[in-house]
């Protein structure tokens, strides 16, 4: 079974993307499945659905997206084995941009929207960085040097990734991506992150509520930087 | 530098917006010449330029296939822009990077593998094409649409030095449009240009006629036209005249 993550800041064209290049697999004879992951609700399975390929959707609700993907990933694997799929595409919900959700065993695909600004890429952070390709959507809005510029921040950050420029309307760019697909990597059942996800331990992520640091206990950064820990 | 690459440009035709074929079924363009698109709004001429631009194969509405000298580009030729045989003027010239003149344009000399340094050039060939300088310490978002489309014209002289040039609709930006087309048009390079002007269309040696998507005719440029082109180029620099007399707030002579 083949994996592909795919993740991406909010609105950049992922599902869009996605289903251009699911075409394209079918044509090559291919059997994907699609995972959705979001976290309150989504209606891009009916998307999916119309490609007559199997679809399922995983809300993380209250848990972290991208945490709630890398732990199921098995489950995604096995569920996709029983649609008889050869292949998985797992598209995830990131949004705080500090996780990738990126097993080593995958081709790891980071959607990103040019008009961000040529800026955007230093700050995505590991979800861009440890990518194996990167598409770049809404070129068609700014001009080709911006689009190169950015092109050339995105190698800045990432300079062994593989560069795809979709179009998530036209499907411009989904036969290439479709490629990289095909001859992309098997999942194993032995996998690791490729990237450590944020230090989550201070009292917030067990519930508190009340602002102020004199409320929580852990490891604290503040805002210049120092970190301290409070308690016992 | 990129002089001896990119001989023949092909278009191999593909079907127009209702699914019938390109009626003009292969087009050839050659080193040192200037096509015309021309058509109708929505006759399917920037879809045409954008085939051209990202070497359709058979993956675009259109269906139209681009070969270079006679065969498909390979997939980095299509991606990177160091290997780009494209430049490309485009009707998108609002800029979005929050960054300065200087800035932007060392970053993109850099991703086309040239010295930052060509950066002051670009600025002053720009600044022969509009009458608004363009500063290199101008933040890009506040640039007008002719000091942007200068800008960019002077970009793709100095840095996008690709053997292929595409302009869409370079009149409508306020810029010396024929300075624009020479300095463009550089030696030996291919240029497309999609334009309703009648001066621009017939300072080509051909032009493909667009509607409803697809490519019907290609009209060469007969010897009466070039002598209404000449024309129209003196109807032209009086225009130019007018509009810098009156920029600087002074009065309009009668005609001579």
């Amino acid at each position: 079974m083949k994996l592909v993550v795919l993740a991406g800041t909010p609105g950049s064209g992922k599902t869009s993307v996605l289903i251009h290049a699911a075409r394209s697999l079918i044509r090559y004879g291919l059997r994907p499945a699609v995972v959705k992951i979001d976290c309150l609700w989504t209606e891009d399975d009916r998307r999916f659905e119309r490609l007559g390929i199997p679809v399922a959707v995983g809300l993380a609700k209250d848990m972290c997206p991208d945490h709630y993907s890398i732990y199921n990933v098995d489950e995604m694997l096995e569920w996709a084995s029983s649609q008889e799929a050869d292949l998985l595409l797992n598209e995830t919900a990131g949004l705080c941009l500090r996780c990738a959700p990126y097993p080593d065993r995958c081709l790891a695909v980071c959607v990103i929207d040019v008009t961000t600004g040529p800026n955007a890429p230093l700050k995505v952070g590991p979800l861009l960085t440890t990518a194996d390709v990167v598409v770049v959507t809404k070129g068609d809005i700014v001009s080709q040097a911006e689009r190169e510029v950015f092109r050339e921040r995105i190698l800045e950050v990432n300079p062994g990734c593989r560069i795809v420029e979709a179009n998530g309307l036209t499907g411009k760019g989904a036969a290439e991506l479709a490629e990289l697909i095909r001859d992309g990597p098997e999942a194993s059942d032995d996998m690791h992150l490729r990237h450590n996800p944020p230090l989550a331990i201070c009292t917030l992520c067990a519930g508190e509520l009340r602002v102020s640091k004199r409320h929580h206990r852990g490891v604290l950064r503040h805002l210049d930087g120092f970190m301290e820990y409070s308690g016992e | 530098m990129t002089t001896d690459r990119a001989c023949t440009l092909t278009i191999i035709g593909g079907v127009d917006k209702d699914g019938s074929p390109d009626l003009v079924e292969r087009l050839e363009m050659h080193r040192g010449e200037v096509i015309g698109i021309v058509g109708p709004t929505g006759s399917g001429k920037s879809s045409l330029i954008a085939d051209i631009e990202q070497f359709a194969v058979g993956d675009t509405p259109s269906g139209r296939k681009i070969l270079i000298d006679g065969c498909e580009p390979r997939a980095e030729t299509r991606s990177d822009p160091r290997k780009k045989l494209i430049a490309q003027l485009s009707q998108n010239m609002h800029f979005l990077a929050d960054m300065s003149v200087d800035e932007f344009l060392r970053m993109h000399a850099k991703s086309r593998g040239r010295s930052p340094d060509v950066a002051e050039r670009v600025i002053e060939l720009a600044n022969t094409l509009t009458g608004e300088p363009v500063h290199p310490d101008h933040h890009l978002t506040i640039l007008s649409g002719g000091q942007s489309r200068a800008l960019m014209t002077a970009d793709i002289a100095v840095i996008s030095d690709s053997p292929i040039v595409l302009i869409d609709e370079i009149e409508n930006a306020g810029i010396k449009k024929r300075e624009a087309l020479d300095l463009l048009t550089g030696e030996g390079k291919i240029v497309v240009v999609v334009t309703h002007d009648p001066m621009l269309a017939l300072m080509t040696s051909r032009r493909v006629v667009m509607k409803n998507g697809g490519m019907v005719r290609v009209i060469e440029t007969s010897p009466g036209e070039q002598k209404v082109c000449e024309d129209l180029a003196k109807v032209d620099d009086w225009l130019m005249d007018l509009r810098e007399t009156i920029r600087r707030g002074e009065v309009v002579g009668a005609a001579t």
